[in-house]
């Protein structure tokens, strides 16, 4: 049975790295054409994995279910990424990302990793301009900077709001260098559906030709798993449509230990959902916190008036708002970190105060970023006593100039011009910081088989800061795998091409297979999406923001009912050999209905608030952070990795109990 | 609102395809166009009958994979909008909507709705990056100043998000503003500017090879562009060719 060992090397925090990479094993240049690698799925993390493994000399196979590498979701990611380049002179430094990072990962992950992505975050902008990122500059050439929730300092880099897709960009021109070289072999348009162990290693994938249905089989001397987050197990979430679990929760009942699956991320500042129709949410990026003030009507008949459209946002007069975050969090305001802004906006709106028809909706105000931009314009424009229209036109020029695309995506969507009115916004879920175990060379508990980005659970504790997604996708591949890897591959360079004509790869492919026909064959009664939507309901209502020992309980039992009548009844049109959308979508929402019971099960275990998970037993009663989420640090200070047993209910947990020699275990506080 | 919809149906790449009438009722005006195929899809798949197959995924108008030709333009009525962003308040009760696939040779249809793009991919291989390592070695960023008004330019031409709706919209079915933005995000940078001669030779000679037609000036790409690219990219691109062969 496979064990936990961490592996973090011996040593002072800011010297382990160095070390480690001073006395691991290496692979001969002339040796790495001898080794393959498979890289499933092509965001920030697989596809600088691919690119600089490829760089390296290796062979790299990669694999991703859209049509090109361009699309994978990175591209969404709005706001910037984050390094400690101390370039402000606000005196940043690796040691302060390291520590805003774990305190706002509400003391959840692991202190060696995160040092190591702070240590290397500086690089990543190195390479990502050097590849021609058009990263945002000051007037003096030199890259600017901006702040993000949850930090004191400006350290966010950011290329307009479409920070994620030139990143990806990026990444994809490395990628394609490197498919013009011949060293990457790219599919696109395939999907992993499992991975093949040889002798306890992990040897190869069986993906499916999603064009031709074809069965296909792929050897590699190692594997990693690159295939983001699993937020869509709540149906609605920013992810998008294609999004899934289903090569994680794959390897991990191939034996690799799923570590914190309840621990997801709440975003703040999404569009609301406006019908059951809906199929995803929007998310409008964080920096948006930065000049918008967030708030809801002071007085409950207003926000009653707003609910039934008889009164505008504008209407009422400052001293009827409630600046709600500015009030119980002077010092960071409204840019106290994702979950506690989430979590804020969900205690107003419970209590009425929300502002659109379903009551599920706060405001993001720019109106007075607005005015002061505009006065500081019109003195740098030297205008003498400016009319009232002009300030206002000059600061919406350099809001526009800042946030236009987030601006013309909320119009689109809301049909409201957030220039003149209010934003509204709501929580939704977002990123998941559970994922696959991984120690410290990120390779989980099956030998051979790797996993970055977010999908593994490494980084980010229970909690995201902004900005830190895209920071640990591109940390892990293009500097921290590319190494580790090497260590274990340095022991095949004798090994040769692994044969797909062997039992291990027949087995594994009969399974896929059988799954595949059962779908195509069962002409059951409801759609796919059917089950979907009503997991989602089940893990929004029950394991959501909130969540408590009897609806985590119930959860499990509805999920498991749920899960069952899926297999009964689920209706796939169409076959197995063609391009078919519905049977992609069954094999997914399969998988998803197990992966949530084991996250309502995970959450059940942790009875405390932590992060993004707001335990409704576990809560300050007194002091100054009296009704705050209350972290328990003797009892929960581990991470939760699950063992497949078969049933998700029968999981069983193993706990990496994390040691903090470098930070101080304290209560947050953002007041 | 009811609309009626005809769609092109086609079952693979080598299938004769049709267009095919559907009606659909209760369609709300905050629905986006893809949530009504979907309203649509799960009706057809609640009658046995097989689902439209069409491309999408962020939703968000930036990852570039929805690419439905609507009431003939690409992404449909809106201006500066993918079809995922396009809502159905566009539309009114009673409408005829008529949605086709992405035309275009170099864009041959896999199913229904669903097209291959894979040819903006090879153009890019050919040359779409900069030959750069990626070791983690190379110098401080701030090495290397960029004025903000190159920078903010280079940002306007690298947001094409590869959709192809200005070929599909091209009557000459042209990938020039395609190529152009990939081409004028390097050329107003300083990084890579030493293979900038090969790198726009042998873009366009893919974009040739892979059957793309030429520009004729038309604009109609420019004006179908979700992420308002301009024909300055091609203008651009012309004159780093010509720098390039002389």
């Amino acid at each position: 049975m496979a064990t936990l060992d961490s592996k973090v090397p011996e040593g002072p925090i800011k010297d382990k790295w160095t070390n480690y990479k001073n006395h691991i094993e290496l692979v001969n240049p002339a040796n790495k054409r001898h080794i393959d690698v498979i890289v499933v799925g092509t965001g920030l993390a697989g596809g600088s994995a691919a690119a600089t493994l490829a760089e390296l000399g290796y062979n790299v196979k990669a694999f991703a279910y859209q049509d090109s590498p361009r699309r994978a979701h990175s591209i969404a990611a709005q706001g910037g990424i984050n390094a400690s380049k101390n370039y402000m002179g606000d005196g940043d430094s690796d040691y302060r990302l390291f520590y805003d990072t774990v305190k706002g990962g509400d003391y959840r992950s692991r202190e060696a990793n995160v040092y190591r992505l702070a240590e290397v975050s500086g690089n990543i902008i190195d390479q990502c301009v050097a590849q021609g990122v058009p990263f945002a500059r000051d007037y003096g050439g030199l890259l600017d900077n901006r702040s993000f929730g949850g930090v004191l300092v400006s350290r966010t880099f950011y290329a307009k709001g479409q920070t994620g897709q030139q990143l990806l960009l990026g990444a994809y021109s490395a990628m394609n260098r490197q498919i013009a070289r011949g060293k990457i072999e790219m599919f696109n348009r395939h999907e992993m559906l499992d991975v093949v162990k040889i002798d306890g290693k992990a040897r190869g994938i069986i993906a499916r030709n999603l064009i031709t249905g074809e069965l296909e089989r792929h050897s590699a001397h190692a594997v990693v798993i690159a295939t983001g987050g699993y937020g869509n197990v709540y149906f609605l979430s920013t992810n998008a449509m294609g999004s899934n679990v289903t090569a994680a929760w794959k390897v991990h009942k191939r034996g690799a230990f799923f570590a914190n699956p309840c621990f997801t991320q709440i975003h703040p500042t999404c569009i609301p959902r406006s019908g059951d129709y809906q199929s995803k949410l929007t998310l409008m990026s964080e920096s948006l916190r930065n000049d918008g003030r967030i708030w809801v009507p002071a007085k409950l008949e207003d926000a009653k008036a707003i609910q039934e459209g008889r009164l505008k946002p504008t209407q009422i007069p400052e001293e009827d708002r409630d600046y709600y975050l500015e009030r119980r969090y002077p010092a960071f305001g409204n840019l106290v970190p994702r979950d506690v802004a989430s979590r804020a906006a969900k205690e107003r709106c419970d209590a009425g105060y929300g502002v659109n028809a379903t009551g599920e909706a706060v405001y993001l105000d720019f109106a007075s970023a607005i005015e002061r931009y505009g006065k500081e314009q019109a003195k740098l424009k030297g205008l003498n006593n400016p009319s009232k229209e002009e300030i206002i036109k000059l600061g919406q020029d350099i809001i526009k100039a800042k946030y236009g695309n987030l601006f013309q995506m909320y119009e689109k969507i809301v049909a409201e011009n957030p220039y003149e009115t209010p934003m509204m916004i709501y929580p939704a879920t977002h990123y998941t910081m559970g994922g696959v175990w991984v120690d410290y060379n990120l390779m989980t508990t099956v030998p051979g088989l790797y996993c970055i980005g977010e999908a593994n659970f490494s980084d980010h504790g229970a909690n995201r800061l902004g900005a830190s997604a895209l920071m640990q996708g591109l940390a892990d591949g293009y500097f921290v795998l590319p190494y580790t890897i090497g260590d274990y591959l340095a022991d095949d360079i004798q090994t040769g091409k692994i044969p797909t004509n062997t039992p291990e790869f027949d087995a594994v492919e009969n399974e896929v297979k059988e799954r595949i026909e059962f779908f195509v064959n069962n002409k059951g009664s409801k759609s796919v999406d059917y089950f979907h939507k009503k997991l989602g309901k089940i893990m929004w209502d029950k394991v959501g923001m909130s969540r408590n020992e009897k609806g985590l309980k119930e959860a499990m039992a509805e999920i498991k009912a749920l899960r069952e009548e899926f297999w009964k009844d689920v209706n796939v049109p169409g076959n197995a050999n063609e391009m078919n959308a519905e049977l992609e979508k069954a094999g997914r929402v399969a998988d998803f209905l197990e992966l949530g019971e084991l996250f309502a099960k995970d959450a059940l275990t942790r009875n405390e608030s932590c992060g993004g998970h707001f335990r409704e037993e576990s809560v300050e009663l007194e002091g100054e952070q009296k009704g705050e989420a209350k972290r328990n640090d003797e009892e929960y200070a581990f991470v939760s990795a699950w063992e497949y047993k078969g049933e998700p209910a029968d999981a069983v947990l193993h706990k990496e109990h994390l040691e903090f020699n470098d930070i101080e275990l304290k209560q947050r506080s953002y007041k | 609102m009811n609309l009626t919809l005809k769609i092109w149906r086609q079952k693979d790449a080598s299938s004769k395809g049709a267009m095919v009438e559907y009606k659909v009722t209760d369609i709300s005006e905050h629905m986006s166009f893809l949530e009504m195929m979907d309203v649509l899809n799960e009706q057809l798949i609640n009658t046995g009958e097989a689902p439209v197959a069409f491309d999408h995924d962020c939703r968000e108008g930036i990852c570039g994979m929805c690419s439905m030709y609507i009431n003939g333009q690409a992404h449909g009525p809106d201006r500066g909008v993918t079809t995922c962003q396009l809502h159905m308040r566009s539309f009114k009760d009673g409408d005829v909507i008529t949605i086709e696939p992405f035309r275009a040779a170099a864009f041959p249809v896999i199913k229904d709705l669903v097209v291959d793009r894979t040819s903006f991919d090879r153009i890019q291989h050919a040359g779409g990056y900069i030959s750069v390592n990626t070791s983690g070695n190379t110098q401080d960023a701030n090495a290397i100043p960029i004025s903000k008004h190159a920078a903010d330019e280079a940002m306007d031409a690298a947001v094409c998000i590869g959709c192809g709706a200005c070929v599909a919209t091209c009557k000459n079915s042209s990938a020039m503003l395609f190529v152009g933005a990939k081409v004028s995000q390097y050329a107003l940078l300083p990084q890579g500017q030493v293979e900038a001669p090969d790198r726009v030779k042998n873009m366009v000679a893919q974009m040739d090879l892979e059957g793309f037609g030429n520009c004729t000036n038309t604009g109609a790409c420019e004006i179908e562009c979700p992420k308002g690219i301009s024909l300055d990219t091609i203008a651009r691109m012309n004159r780093e060719l010509m720098k390039a062969n002389i």
